[in-house]
């Protein structure tokens, strides 16, 4: 089978290293052979952070590069768009549609480009964006971004859903499972 | 058990497995996770020494009196480690020792890209290095053996892509190694020229058994294909992208032991090969190698020297070339230019207020490693200098002694609590000694914050949590020979200006330690985020000129972040007009 190709990115802090573990564990679980790759280190501190995860029969690299990426899950608007060239011919782009100004808007040296979703879907980009913020409020936490996103990522894939809560079992504290598991629910129905 | 783990983690498992007693380190992007994931075990001996030179003596000590220990580090910590370890390969090992060194291709988080095989040549040491978590394990596994057999202490290199990236290992179980007995052995161990005359020998005779051990090992091998146009020598990560590439349809010869490197192995290869080429990160090590052996090569002229690679680097310097590659990946468009996202002192950071008050007085800043030279980004831009652990502190002694009273009373150093343990004081030794009348500020934020919240002698506790000796800062000031010792909070703009000025105008060296915790830390607790009264708000932008992330400017006013402030009240005290508070709902 052809390798399959995901990166997961956004801002530095928002969770995407949990996220990717997810991804991780469930896909090891399901027998794929799989990588993952992180972003550690300075570039966590508010830069913006992509890591790849990419699963198949056998895969090497634990990278992805342009016109490769199957699916790109973006925590937020502008990185969605940053990382638009990794998507392969035919491939998703799931996007949260929260902004965070990077310090260039934050300095007035840059503009927020606001409108950069419309542009990139009238260029033929298949975008699924919705507001993944809101729903991780609800369950408990705008921390929860991550596993909202991760719920509706879930059914792009033929994973069956109770797969994913057994990772989900995995990897997320017990602490704080109940409200990861609610952020889940939320993201796989919207 | 079979489990996915990170290069670090398998490095740590291969270690704890191989039968380590004693890790010390000192914690460094990318090689940090390894001595956290061994500092979980509690059946041996596990620590962060103030910095990589002591940590590798400190195995070396261990491995002295029997024991198989390791030291891990990133590449610019060898530096600091340097002097040890061409002495230890003098010297050779008694219990096994393995040095992790970590490479950070790209400087994904790091000041330079140095590669380290050229310590392992100059020091002559052997050097392994693994392409994915499974080879790191069982590299790191077998090198306390391959240590004993040898007599020599062993480096095991990762970089960045690999010592970050997971994929499944199947982890076995710990084999337990009785200490070897202490024996004393003067002419072994003391390396004075007498003794050290005699070991010299000694070294360059095991590198010709390492040469014969690099020509049939598990760690280099050759995967021969039907088609022999090509051939292609390489190691590492890059081994991975060849084979992302090209699978099984080319020939490759896979260096897991960069130094020594076998001979033989590369000549009978070459000669099987039609077209050959060396695909490796960094520098052209093994690349020179082949060319020293009379054999025609295409290396650096092709891929570089510079930067990380990845499949599609490789790919597209051999699409150049004219060779054939197939299921070359097709991309849906182009990304738009989109504003740069670049990584910035976090919300709340207590280095900011420091760094404003610096920048608000336009003091020359000589700075150093850490979280805080992000403060050299926009729009503070404080920084005038960065070059290694603790050059600030020697480097503002350096430059006020070249320039005088002109310098003296505008230039500060700033140095983290962690860095300061690790080589600041020795250079504030200096300023005292050699007396120049510099003022030295310790941004302490309790903690060694970049590289993922690691205890260090200042923070009171060790690498596991326990309460540990703590080094009284102010204390130790005074006794390296500096009499103006003061604490400033750097969430009190006032203070921080009050105690700026005050020292740089004294005549005298003196040292300011900006104490507050690391808003990351988990005792931290933050308080009620502030709020922007826009009708108080003039949009005169003063709040945003300390580049914190939580403030931004829509329609003419400033606003606040609730989900990023955690407030710290240092905008609070900019705002001229009261605009900013906790309490305006």
């Amino acid at each position: 089978m052809k390798t399959t190709s995901v990166m997961i990115v956004g801002v530095g802090g928002q969770g995407s290293l949990l996220a990717s573990r997810l991804l991780g564990t469930l896909l090891t679980d399901e027998g794929y052979d799989v990588k993952v790759s992180e972003v550690h280190g300075m570039s966590q501190r508010g830069g913006s952070v992509v890591t790849y995860v990419r699963f198949g029969e056998k895969v090497y690299s634990p990278i992805v590069t342009e016109g490769e990426c199957d699916y790109i899950i973006s925590f937020e608007k502008l990185e969605a768009a940053r990382y638009a060239g990794y998507l392969r011919k035919g491939g998703k782009i799931i996007v949260n549609t929260q902004e965070i100004d990077p310090m260039p808007v934050i300095t007035g040296a840059a503009e927020y480009p606001g409108d950069v979703l419309e542009t990139l879907k009238t260029q033929g980009f298949d975008i699924d964006d919705f507001d993944a913020l809101s729903p991780a409020v609800e369950a408990g936490s705008a921390k929860a971004v991550n596993i909202v996103l991760m719920g509706h990522f879930a059914k792009c894939t033929s994973i069956p859903k109770d797969r994913w809560i057994q990772a989900l079992n995995k990897v997320i504290a017990p602490k704080f499972l109940e409200m990861n598991l609610k952020a889940f629910d939320l993201g796989y129905g919207a | 058990m079979k489990k996915l783990v990170i290069g670090n983690e398998a490095v740590a498992w291969g270690l704890y497995n191989g039968g380590i007693g004693l890790v010390s380190s000192y914690p460094g992007t990318p090689s940090t996770e390894i001595t956290e994931f061994l500092a979980k075990h509690d059946d041996i001996h596990s620590e962060w020494a103030p910095n990589e030179k002591v940590a590798m003596e400190t195995a070396f000590g261990a491995s002295l009196a029997g024991m198989r220990s390791a030291c891990a580090m990133k590449h610019v910590g060898l530096n600091v480690a340097a002097d040890p370890l061409f002495t230890m390969s003098y010297t050779g090992i008694t219990g096994g020792m393995v040095i992790c060194v970590a490479d950070d291709p790209a400087m994904h988080s790091s000041q330079n890209e140095q590669d380290s095989r050229h310590y392992a040549i100059a020091s002559k040491v052997p050097m392994l290095e693994p392409s994915d978590s499974a080879e790191a394990y069982a590299f790191a596994k077998s090198a306390f053996a391959l240590s004993e057999q040898y007599d020599t202490p062993v480096i095991l290199r990762m970089c960045t892509r690999i010592a970050h990236s997971q994929c499944v290992v199947d982890i076995g179980e710990r084999e337990e190694v009785p200490m070897k007995d202490y024996v004393k052995q003067p002419s072994k161990y003391i390396m004075m020229p007498g003794y050290a005359k005699l070991r010299h020998p000694v070294v360059e005779e095991r590198t010709e058994k390492l040469r014969e051990l690099a020509e049939d090992c598990m760690y280099n091998r050759t995967e021969m294909a039907e088609n022999r146009e090509i051939g292609i020598i390489t190691s590492g990560c890059s081994y991975l992208y060849v084979k992302e590439i090209f699978g099984d349809s080319v020939s490759v010869l896979k260096i897991g032991m960069p130094n020594p490197l076998p001979e033989k192995m590369i000549r009978d290869f070459a000669a099987k090969v039609k077209k050959l080429y060396v695909i490796e990160e960094l520098d052209p090590v093994i690349e020179n190698h082949v060319k020293a052996l009379g054999i025609e090569v295409t290396g650096k002229q092709l891929f570089s020297a510079i930067g990380e690679f990845s499949q599609k680097t490789i790919r597209d310097a051999f699409l150049k070339e004219g060779v054939q590659i197939t299921d070359v990946p097709e991309a849906q468009g182009e990304a738009p230019q989109v504003p740069g996202r670049p990584p910035m002192m976090c919300s709340g950071c207590p280095h900011r207020g420091m760094y404003y008050t610096l920048v608000k007085n336009k003091i020359t800043v000589i700075g150093d490693i850490g979280c805080y030279t992000l403060g050299a980004v926009a729009p503070l831009n404080a920084l005038d200098s960065t070059l290694c652990m603790g050059a600030s502190v020697s480097g503002i002694h350096g430059f006020n002694a070249a320039r005088g009273s002109e310098t003296e009373k505008k230039t500060v150093a700033v140095i983290g609590d962690s860095t300061f343990m690790h080589s600041g004081m020795t250079g504030l030794v200096n300023v005292a000694y050699n007396a120049t009348n510099s003022t030295v500020i310790i941004l302490d934020n309790s903690i060694t914050g970049m590289t993922g919240h690691q205890q260090n002698p200042t923070t009171g506790y060790n690498i596991k949590g326990d309460p540990a000796a703590k080094v009284d800062l102010e204390a130790l000031c005074k006794a390296l020979g500096i009499n103006r010792v003061r604490v400033v909070d750097p969430y009190d703009l006032k203070a921080c200006e009050e105690a700026v000025l005050e020292e740089l105008a004294a005549e005298e060296p003196s040292v300011i330690i900006s104490r507050r915790p690391c808003v990351l830390l988990k005792y931290v607790k933050p308080k009620t985020p502030l709020q922007v009264d826009a009708d108080k708000c003039r949009g005169c932008r003063m709040c945003m000129k300390m580049g914190c992330p939580s403030i931004s400017f829509k329609d003419g006013k400033a606003r606040i972040d609730k989900t990023l402030c955690i407030g710290c009240g240092v905008c609070e005290q900019l705002c001229k007009f009261g605009a900013i508070g906790g309490k305006t709902e």
